[in-house]
This record gives C-alpha cells, sequence and structure tokens, in this order.
C-alpha cells in the first residue's frame, strides 16, 4: 500500500506543477506548443535527454540486458551517445536557427517552406503520425504494467482485484498516467511538458543510481552479484554465447524432450498399462501422483526408446501447446496455492505463471550478438533527426548556445541512467535467493516478461516507501516521452492538418490554443483506447518505428545541407523508404519474427533499417539531380548565397 | 577550418572504436565488477561528451548565433 501512496503523491506533485505552469503561460499559441522559443540550456537538455529516454531506457534497457547482456550498452547506448549529440549539433542548431528566422512550429511546415511543397504534409503526416503512436503505445502499456506490478498486494482481500494480484489494474494505471500528463499538458502545453520533463529526467536519473546501490547491496554487493553471473550465465557479460551456457541449454532442452514425450505417451497409454502404473507406484498417493506414477512407468517400461519419429514431432507439437492460455491453465494447476486463506502464503498470478512456464515451457536458446547487428545497429538512433517531437522541442530553444550542454552532457546522461540498469538487468539473470525457503534458488525466472524485470526486482528486493520511489522514477521516465509526443501529435494535428487546410477563417490565438487543446485529449484518448487491446507485438514494433525515423532521416540532412534536394526527390525518398519498410514489416510476419535481419552473404546478416536508409539516399539523390530544385528565392531562405550558385 | 577537421576525424575515430570485436569474448572485471565490454563502452560515452566540448568550444557555428541575435533584435 505505501507504494502506491509514494506513486500517488508523485502523480499529485506533476499536477501541482502543471498549474504553477498554467499560471506563467501567456496564453498565446506560440506559448502552448513552443513555450515561446524561450527554453535556456538545463531545461532543453533535460527536455531532449528525458524525450528520448522513454520506456526503454529503464525498463527496456534492464529487459534488454536480462535477455541479450551487457552487450546491449554498446548496441544501444554508447552508439546513441556518439550520434544523438552530434545530431544535435548539426541538424538541431540549424533547424532552431531557421525556424527562428522563418517562424516555423512544426516539421511540416519546415518542409513544405524548403521544397515549396503544400502538400507534402498529407505524405509526411500519416507516416510520421503511424511510427509515432506504437511508439507512445509502448509508454502507456508500459506504466499500466509498472503500476500494476508494484501495487501487487496492496489490496490482499479484494474479489475483483484478484485477477490483477491484489494491485492497481494495468487499465487503471495507463488511464491514470494518461490522465496525469493531459493535465500538465493541457494547461502548460510547451511550458508544462519542459518543466515535468525536467523534473522527471531528474528524478529517474536519481532513482536509477539509488535503485543500483540498493539492489546490488540486497545481492550481497557489486562484486558477488557479478561472480554469480560468471559463475552461471557467463553470456551476459560478453557478446558471444559461452560454451557453458550452451551446455546447460542442451541439458535442459534434452530434459524438456523427454517431458514433451513422456506427456505424450501418457495420452496413449491403454487402460490396463495405466492401472498396472498406478498399482506399481511406491511413494505417497497424493497431490500430482497420477501422472508421476505413468512417467515412471514409461521409463521402466522403455516405451521412450519405441517412440517412431513421426510421433516425436506430435509429442513436441502437443507440448507446445502448453503454452496457449497460460493464465488458465496456471490458475487451474496451482488454484489451492492462488486461494490459500493466508494472505502470506497466497501466490500470485504472475508467480504461478512464472512456474508453470518453468515447468512447460521450451527452455530459450542463449544468444549473443552478432557483429553485423552491432555494426548497423547504428542507423537507428539517427531517428532523433527526424523525430517530430525532438524537432518541435529544439524549436523551443532560447538561443543557439542553449544546444552547448545538451551536446556536451547528453552522452553523460544516458550513461549515468543505463549502466546501472544494464548492469541490474544481468545481475537479475544469476540472482540467487540467500534466505527463506527457496534459499540457494535463482530470484527470477527465466521465462518472466524482460520488461517486468526491473518493477519485479523493486518489489522483491526492497519495500515500502523506497519500492514506491523507485516506481515513481520509472514512471517518470515514461511520461517525460509520453507528454512531448502527446502535444508534438497535437501541434501536428492542429497547425499542418487544422489550421493549413482551414486558412479562410481567422483564428485568434486563443482559438488555436483550445483547438490545440482540444486534439491533445483527442490524440490521448485514441492511444489509451489503442492500448486497451493490448496489442502483443507492441514492444517489438518499437525497433520498426525508430528503424522509419532512421531511414528517413537523410532528408533532414539533406534538406537542411544540400541545395539540389527537390521536392520530387524527396517524395521520391520518402514513398520508396515507405514502400521498402512495408516489405520488410510484412517478411517479418508483421513483427512476430524478433530478430528480423536482412541476410546478404554467409554469416553477414545486416539490420533492415540499414537497407532502408540506402533505398532513401539513393532514390532521394538519382530523383533530386533529375529533377528541377526550388526557386533561387525559396533557396535563399535556407542557404547563404554562395552555396546556391 | 581545422578545428572541424579535427572534430570530424576524431568522431570518425570514436565510431571505429565503437566497434570493439576484440571484447567480443572478454568476461575480466573491472573494479571486481564492471564488465570490461560494459566499461570500454562508458568510456566510449564520456569520449563522446569530450568530442561534444571540443565542437561547441572550437567549431561553434558563430555565423548562427549572430543570425539569431539580429533576428531576435
Amino acid at each position: 500500500m505505501s507504494q502506491l501512496i509514494v506513486i500517488s503523491c508523485y502523480l499529485l506533485l506533476l499536477i501541482g506543477l502543471g498549474l504553477v505552469a498554467r499560471a506563467v503561460s501567456r496564453g498565446s499559441a506560440a506559448d502552448f506548443f513552443l513555450a515561446e522559443r524561450s527554453i535556456g540550456p538545463f531545461f532543453l537538455l533535460m527536455s531532449l535527454f528525458g524525450t528520448t529516454m522513454t520506456a526503454f531506457a529503464l525498463v527496456g534497457s534492464t529487459g534488454k540486458s536480462f535477455s541479450n547482456g551487457i552487450g546491449v550498452y554498446g548496441l544501444m547506448a554508447s552508439i546513441s551517445c556518439i550520434i544523438h549529440p552530434a545530431v544535435f549539433f548539426i541538424i538541431g542548431i540549424k533547424v532552431w536557427s531557421l525556424g527562428k528566422k522563418n517562424g516555423y512550429m512544426t516539421q511540416i511546415q519546415f518542409f513544405r517552406d524548403r521544397l515549396e511543397s503544400n502538400h507534402i504534409g498529407i505524405i509526411l503526416f500519416p507516416i510520421l503520425v503511424g511510427l509515432l503512436i506504437p511508439y507512445l503505445l509502448i509508454g502507456v502499456m508500459a506504466s499500466g504494467t509498472i503500476v500494476n506490478v508494484v501495487t501487487s498486494g496492496a489490496f490482499p482481500d479484494s474479489g475483483f482485484l484478484a485477477q490483477y494480484d491484489g494491485g492497481v489494474p494495468p487499465f487503471v494505471g495507463s488511464a491514470v498516467i494518461c490522465a496525469v500528463v493531459l493535465f500538465y499538458i493541457f494547461f502548460g502545453g510547451m511550458r508544462g511538458a519542459a518543466w515535468a520533463n525536467a523534473f522527471q529526467t531528474i528524478v529517474f536519473m536519481v532513482i536509477a543510481i539509488f535503485a543500483f546501490n540498493i539492489i546490488s547491496d540486497k545481492l550481497g554487493g557489486m562484486a558477488k552479484a557479478s561472480e554469480n553471473v560468471l559463475a552461471h550465465n557467463p553470456t551476459k557479460f560478453k557478446r558471444s554465447v559461452d560454451a557453458q551456457d550452451i551446455a546447460t541449454y542442451e541439458t535442459k532442452h534434452g530434459a524438456w524432450i523427454t517431458a514433451g514425450q513422456i506427456n505424450y505417451l501418457r495420452t496413449q497409454l491403454t487402460s490396463q498399462q495405466k492401472d498396472a502404473a498406478h498399482a506399481g507406484f511406491s511413494g505417497p498417493k497424493k497431490g500430482p501422483w497420477i501422472p508421476k506414477s505413468e512417467a515412471i512407468y514409461i521409463k521402466k517400461e522403455g516405451l521412450l526408446a519405441a517412440l517412431r519419429s513421426a510421433d516425436h514431432a506430435i509429442a513436441l507439437a502437443m507440448y507446445k501447446e502448453k503454452r496457449i492460455d497460460v493464465r488458465g491453465k496456471s490458475s487451474k494447476m496451482f488454484q489451492n496455492q492462488l486461494t490459500d486463506p493466508d494472505p502470506e502464503k497466497r501466490w500470485t498470478h504472475r508467480k504461478a505463471e512464472g512456474i508453470y512456464k518453468a515447468k512447460f515451457f521450451e527452455p530459450l536458446e542463449p544468444h549473443g550478438i552478432q557483429l553485423w547487428e552491432f555494426l548497423t545497429y547504428l542507423f537507428i538512433p539517427l531517428s532523433v533527426a527526424m523525430f517530430p517531437h525532438l524537432f518541435q522541442h529544439w524549436l523551443t530553444a532560447k538561443t543557439a548556445k542553449s544546444f552547448r550542454l545538451s551536446v556536451i552532457a547528453h552522452p553523460i546522461c544516458i550513461m549515468i541512467v543505463w549502466v546501472p540498469c544494464v548492469l541490474i538487468g544481468a545481475w537479475a539473470t544469476s540472482a540467487i535467493i540467500i534466505d527463506g525457503p527457496r534459499a540457494g534458488s535463482f530470484l527470477v525466472s527465466e521465462f518472466i516478461n524482460p520488461n517486468a524485470v526491473l518493477p519485479f526486482m523493486i518489489l522483491q528486493l526492497t519495500s515500502g516507501v523506497v519500492g514506491g520511489l523507485m516506481a515513481a522514477g520509472i514512471l517518470a521516465a515514461i511520461m517525460s516521452s509520453l507528454d512531448s509526443q502527446f502535444l508534438c501529435l497535437s501541434n501536428i494535428f492542429t497547425n499542418d492538418i487544422f489550421l493549413h487546410y482551414n486558412k479562410k477563417k481567422n483564428y485568434t490565438d486563443h482559438q488555436k490554443v483550445m483547438i490545440g487543446r482540444i486534439f491533445v485529449i483527442g490524440v490521448v484518448l485514441v492511444t489509451y483506447l489503442f492500448s486497451l487491446a493490448e496489442p502483443r507485438s507492441v514492444f517489438t514494433l518499437g525497433i520498426w518505428c525508430f528503424s522509419g525515423f532512421g531511414a528517413l532521416s537523410p532528408i533532414v540532412f539533406a534538406a537542411i545541407y544540400w541545395p539540389k534536394l527537390t521536392r520530387s526527390g524527396t517524395y521520391a525518398g520518402v514513398l520508396a523508404t515507405t514502400a521498402c519498410w512495408l516489405i520488410m514489416f510484412w517478411k517479418s510476419d508483421f513483427a512476430a519474427q524478433k530478430d528480423y535481419m536482412i541476410h546478404i552473404t554467409g554469416t553477414i546478416e545486416i539490420m533492415p533499417v540499414a537497407v532502408m536508409f540506402a533505398v532513401c539516399v539513393v532514390s532521394m539523390v538519382v530523383v533530386s539531380l533529375a529533377t528541377k530544385p526550388p526557386t533561387k528565392e525559396t533557396l535563399l531562405k535556407f542557404f547563404p548565397e554562395e552555396k546556391i550558385k | 577550418m581545422l578545428n572541424k577537421v579535427i572534430a570530424g576525424i576524431m568522431l570518425g575515430v570514436l565510431l571505429v572504436l565503437h566497434h570493439d570485436f576484440w571484447n567480443w569474448d572478454n568476461t575480466a572485471l573491472i573494479f571486481g565488477y564492471m564488465p570490461v565490454g560494459l566499461a570500454y563502452h562508458a568510456a566510449i560515452s564520456i569520449a563522446a561528451a569530450g568530442i561534444g566540448a571540443w565542437c561547441c568550444f572550437l567549431c561553434w557555428p558563430k555565423e548562427l548565433s549572430e543570425e539569431s541575435e539580429e533576428t531576435q533584435a
């Protein structure tokens, strides 16, 4: 319950911040969407960092490290440390300068002007919004999951909440988080978002360090936690797969196949064989003694060796059906434990599902990181060049010098947050319970949802107020991205669609702000409703969103530094990239193949984003060179005269 | 101009150093708890901040600052 109280207090603080931002707001459209271009160095750093560090930063980094090991820092974080500040310096400052000079409020306005294309928005709008929505959904869904995991047990004896382990249901958690974010951006606009971002970014950075200290202490110290990883899961501390982990996997996989075969053979036993199995069982006849006795009989009579190869395939297919309806099957199997009258002894559904999965699911094959995957991942962080919400943040800067702190400190901020989270994720794979009835066993099941590793560790290793503070830190990371994305979508709808195609009417500044607010409500509501559908692969979709934005980044580079870029070249680049994205997305079974890569030759496989990026560059350059550039008058707005000649 | 060239070279070198295939199988621990593959990339992050500082203090686009100040005025 104390976790819930701490989280509630934190959310109330944010609401207060929104009210203060409202009090100082000037009520103009420029203030609502761009904070009157008045954001200084510190707030800009916090906004840019808070916005780029989504749910992926705390929850995702820990989860990815849990699944893939410490190599994820190099794969995702240190490459972002190089690329992000470079983009801020090369693109961000220039965009800010052009935005200030020409009065842009959105990315589409910039492209419309630069390319002399009134309707570029019609193409860019659905693509940008389509890529941003799944990204938003990740945050909304993750927030619900975190609130549920951390508050589980808060209402131990409530009937309805029992199915949510006595915690706040995820759909309620998501709704509350959306409502709080909506509140402070509705009243405070971009200024409220910038203040909340600064506050929340500080909170989640402090909490990341705090969580690291507490968790490492509970695991017996940093050295002990790392020794456990080297002893039990050495693959997690490098990027190739360790021979020890392969041997462990093969043993576990062999046992899983045998269990599947026994499961099948039990269905084939005649009633006489079953009677013989039950009669010959020498142990106590209670609990699951019937399947045990039949398994012993099957082994004793040598039925396993007699299994035909055709039946072998059927046996495994049947066993894999155990993956369907895990909640229902685990609830039935552990009904007594789930309904234990003693709240201390009562199992949670999460625990029952974890034990069920450990018993029946196929062991996970250890996998490292491929060199070419590592090489071509560098195209992913280029997405910051094309994110519409970052574009909007750049436009809020007070002066060009406001960018300096972001360029220098952004990589350090990434390091401060990611290094502890990545270590916690790797340690979680080998964390051993020190005392109690389960002493000596692993704390975290290998089948846990990787995104639940950090909240689970917090719940298991901390208590009360500390757990609540840590959960607030994770929610801070999520909300600091959600606010910018919600506001950006509202900005695009208001300025690029509604106002652009309703030019006949002269809207007052107050009316524009009201339209923006109505769109904010609409965007939040639609995103929340989408999240209720719980699209299963939304976390995998995240990487596809980043890939799309990363692949389109050459367009923004060219628009700023290449006067020969034409409207047709841009259309060609955008459409070719979109087509390429759609084909690859289809080939990956709509993101169902989580490790989908493009096979080049031999063992070389590259990230799909590398191919999309190349397609974008080639189509954009070839078509631009073959078509007429914009007029000199337009180009002079963007380039010095000597560059146009 | 020389400072910009140096910044470009440093950025290129850092990108090459980022792909540390020599650490692929290394599980050695630094300070007794930090795997070398993680410590190395934390150092890459610090180096990226250093290049950022170089760019901000030695390659700053002064024309943009002046332009924006004129617009403000």
